[in-house]
């Protein structure tokens, strides 16, 4: 049975992109908060960004022009077999640039150029829950959640500083929606934290294994937990990044030899990219 | 005797069957701030299904339980909210149980197990929360250094102390005890004894206390209920109660304790 | 000098190119055919059918041969497939008590209505491997076969009948629950779990149900009943009004009986466990039959005292779909997390070492905590 057979748009039927749009509504209806809805067995593994590709199969028109980048770069493997399930799937434009896209579809980053209205932001979420390492029953943190319950989450990070002397959660940082649910940003690194906060665009979170969604419209109010006397840090590095110069960007190490030597260049590919263009000038000039 | 007019918790003909078989039947009883009732009987009596009713742990077959809360009304407690419950119990009011495993995070150091209620209702300052714990180990004597220890590294005496502080942490005014003795050592227990009659007295605590120990009964307890296969069988001043039982089944039950 | 890598496309490109030569194995060999796996290697079709959720034999057949016979693979194609295929309605449930019995054994009694059919079955065969199974071994002549036996009562109904077995409950309402069009919900009931464990991982359900008879929430099992041949199915489609026939499928179902309950309302019976699966799947079908009991603790009053019986650690494990998706995924890159912690180890151990009074400082390179 190897009969090519002709896919709706986005691959997904009409009836499955209408439920999963009536889940995402009622997601930046209620900021921050998980609501479930039936994930669709779909052409790639459950943990591959299942969620997200449901999410943005669904919001799709042809005239988006998509992004889709993986731990911030457009051409790691995943990023690009997703770019090309979306290319086969609907025949729109890709872009690699952050500013040129109406919807990015990434994992585990944010890509550093702001974004703005208009804009749609769709993360791959693997574990929506940010109390299940806390508390394995789906039952009993759907409660906590419902009744503001939160007390243990704050324990988590009592006892980090009791034992590190500081909040030890380096990515996946819980964060307060509007004062009122505490939500997984996804393993997006802390440093991207505060982008999340007041953001211009929409933005979607979603999980096809764990069969949730969850969304922040512009402008909501995200707030990192913390304690008054142990405020959020954010992570921040001391070089600049060894190709493009950036001093505000996230930096991946990379080991260039065998004897250990490292260089850090900007995570977010089209940026750095977009910095050294730049900083070339246009073509033929003297840089 | 507390002179109090309106008792701090007063239940009403509270009866609950599991399926057909009768865990506890027809209890009325009064609660007052500031004393200790003791609620004593044989091991199937009821007492552990009373208390969990009382703390609305369970809900009752028939009957109703009112409580006045701290702005000085009374709320039927079983047609509250599930919020609202649980916050009383976070706050207001406090449970040990028997088995200080049940009441405590034993994965979660004796400073975060007692300030897990300080950071449920608001607190945000991790040197405040911290000092408030250490303020309370030492309360229930335990010493400070051990703030960031497991309780897994705790005796079994100590665990029940630092259970004790987590539920007072809150100045709640209702504690329910389930034989918070047991299973300790005679020396261990008399120390323990010693602090919660301390706290009880210190703080005007109403406590509910639930044994099958007479002597911990008399120690701890102003008033006492006995009961027996569900049922209240007498109740008054402890001393009366144990030296001049009026029931044959309380004559019983004291001189039993008295000999064994 | 460094200069960042471009080229995953064409990686992929060049992955997928190997992996076909890789499928094709030794050119010098016949090429194995679809065909010959659905007649010839029928159980691993019927494994891949049962828990890819869609009867298809010539399909199941064709996703082991893609799968290069990674059956969670043939089993994810499966899905994968059954998701873009549209859904016409449910059908009259099943009758399995008119299935055309090929096999049919009963644990409970030595004999009864129907008889003991042994049917094709592996039970009795000595495990000796085959020493060279290139020499196709001499034409055995073919057992006169009995006429296939009178569809036969289920066991169970025997029991029934002095009221000693509990009665399958109808549901509170005609409304069935159905996994693959809401998301799955704790406390589930048993339909919904039901479905969860028709589709589960075998292995997985193996391990649980042996836990459970080595004492991990015992509940006395006893096979009643083993029945494996084909049922009819039949769909009334909305437009016609009345019922039609579509075919015949084989199952197989097991009924347990296990350990008797009384209460205030009625006097001890025997309780029930169910398994039911597509094709000829006795282990599948024993297993969950097993783990539906153990499942169903709490309506029959009993304790949760092992794995075995918490709803939410079988259910939410048990599917290989989503089981290997996850666990598998840890191959993708997760560079910038792993980053961001070896961030807070080296500022941690900076700090440690500072405390401690060491004079080596841990090499550290780049980052710092604001």
């Amino acid at each position: 049975m190897t009969a090519c057979a002709s896919y709706n748009f986005a691959y997904l039927d009409e009836q499955s992109k209408r439920t999963i749009r009536r889940a995402i509504l009622k997601a930046i209806a209620i900021p921050g908060y998980q609501v479930p809805f039936p994930s669709r067995e779909m052409p790639m593994p459950y943990g591959w960004g299942t969620g997200g590709v449901q999410v943005t199969a669904s919001i799709l028109g042809p005239d988006d022009i998509l992004k889709v980048i993986d731990q911030g770069a457009d051409d790691t493997t995943n990023a690009v077999s997703i770019r090309q399930f979306f290319a086969r799937t609907t025949g729109i434009r890709t872009t690699t640039s952050t500013q040129k896209a109406t919807i990015i579809q990434t994992r585990h980053r944010i890509p550093e150029a702001p974004l703005a209205e208009r804009q749609i932001i769709v993360y791959q979420v693997p574990i929506p829950e940010p109390l299940r390492f806390l508390e394995p029953r789906e039952s009993e943190t759907r409660q906590m959640h419902a009744l503001e319950d939160y007390g243990l989450m704050h324990v988590k990070l009592y006892e980090d500083i009791a034992r590190h002397g500081h909040i030890a959660t380096a990515y996946a940082y819980p964060v307060m929606v509007e004062a009122r649910y505490v939500m997984d940003p996804s393993p997006t690194p802390k440093f991207d934290n505060p982008k999340m906060h007041l953001s211009p665009a929409l933005q979607l979170f979603g999980a096809g294994r764990e069969q949730r969604i969850y969304a922040l419209p512009p402008y909501t109010r995200v707030v990192s937990l913390d304690f008054e006397d142990h405020p959020f840090a954010r992570t921040r590095f001391d070089a600049p990044c060894a190709l493009c110069g950036a001093l505000d960007a996230y930096l991946d190490e990379v080991v260039v030899d065998d004897a250990g030597g490292r260089m850090f260049v900007c995570s977010d590919t089209d940026y750095c990219a977009g910095r050294r263009a730049r900083a070339a000038g246009p073509p033929g000039a003297a840089t | 005797m507390r002179t109090r007019e309106i008792p701090l918790l007063s239940a009403e003909g509270l009866t609950k069957f599991y399926g057909d078989r009768l865990g506890c039947s027809g209890v009325s009883l009064d609660v007052y701030a500031g004393e200790v009732l003791g609620v004593v009987g044989e091991s199937g009596s009821g007492k552990s299904t009373l208390l969990s009713l009382l703390s609305t742990q369970l809900r009752p077959t028939h009957g109703c339980l009112q409580y006045c809360m701290r702005d000085g009304v009374v709320r039927d407690l079983f047609a509250l909210g599930e919020a609202d419950r649980r916050f009383l119990l976070r706050t207001d009011w406090g449970f040990v149980h028997q088995d200080p495993r049940l009441g405590l995070r034993m994965g979660v150091s004796a400073g975060g197990n007692v300030g897990e209620r300080l950071m449920a209702v608001g607190w945000r300052n991790y040197g405040r929360i911290r000092a408030e714990a250490v303020d309370w180990l030492a309360r229930v004597e335990i010493e400070s250094e051990r703030v960031d220890d497991l309780p897994t590294t705790y005796s079994g005496g100590m665990r029940q102390r630092l259970q004790i502080a987590k539920n007072m942490v809150t100045a709640p005014r209702l504690l329910f005890m389930d034989e918070p003795t047991g299973g300790l050592d005679v020396s261990v227990q008399a120390r323990l004894l010693d602090l919660i009659r301390g706290l009880a007295a210190d703080h005007g605590l109403a406590v509910v206390i639930v044994t099958h120990d007479l002597a911990v009964a008399r120690l701890l307890s102003h008033r006492l209920i006995v009961m027996r296969h569900g049922r209240v069988i007498e109740t008054g001043l402890t001393d009366q109660v144990l030296d001049d039982p009026r029931e044959p089944y309380t004559q019983l039950l004291v001189s039993a304790n008295l000999r064994g | 000098m460094y200069v960042a890598v471009k080229g995953g496309e064409a990686a992929i490109a060049a992955a997928h190119a190997l992996l076909a030569r890789e499928r094709r194995g030794d050119p010098k060999l016949p090429e194995i055919s679809a065909d010959q796996i659905r007649e010839q290697l029928t159980l691993a079709v019927n494994r891949v059918m049962c828990e890819g959720s869609l009867y298809d034999p010539d399909l199941a057949a064709q996703a082991i041969k893609q799968a290069r016979g990674d059956l969670i693979e043939a089993i994810f194609l499966l899905r994968a497939y059954r998701g873009t295929l549209p859904r016409l309605g449910y059908t009259e449930p099943v009758e399995t008590g008119a299935m055309r019995l090929r096999r049919r054994i009963s644990a409970t009694y030595k004999d009864l209505p129907g008889g003991q059919v042994l049917g094709p079955t592996f039970d009795y065969t000595h495990r000796l491997i085959d020493a060279d199974p290139t020499t196709p071994g001499p034409a055995a002549p073919a057992p006169a076969l009995a006429a296939a036996p009178e569809a036969a009562p289920h066991v169970t109904q025997l029991l029934d009948r002095e009221g000693l077995i509990e009665a399958n409950a109808a549901g509170e309402s005609d409304v069935v629950a159905d996994l693959t069009r809401n998301p799955m919900q704790y406390p589930a009931a048993r339909d919904l779990r039901l479905q969860a464990l028709a589709r589960a991982d075998e292995g997985f359900l193996l391990g649980l149900g042996y836990s459970t008879q080595r004492g991990y929430g015992r509940t006395h099992p006893f096979a009643a009943e083993i029945r494996m041949g084909e049922v009819e199915i039949s769909f009334t489609p909305e437009e016609l009004g009345f019922e039609i026939p579509l075919g015949r499928i084989p199952l197989t179902e097991c009924e347990m009986v296990n350990q008797f309950q009384g209460s205030a309302m009625a006097p001890p019976q025997f309780t029930r466990g169910y398994g039911l699966a597509f094709g000829h799947a006795e282990r599948k079908a024993m297993t969950m039959a097993l783990l539906d009991r153990a499942l169903r603790h709490e309506e029959l009053g009993q304790e949760r005292t092992a794995p075995a019986q918490d709803q939410e650690f079988v259910l939410a494990h048990c599917d290989n779909v989503q089981a290997t998706g996850f666990v598998e995924h840890l191959k993708l890159p997760h560079y910038v997390d792993f980053q961001a912690e070896l961030v807070l180890l080296r500022q941690l151990r900076r700090e440690w070492l500072v405390a401690h009074g060491t004079d080596e400082r841990a090499a550290s390179s780049g980052e710092a905590e604001q």
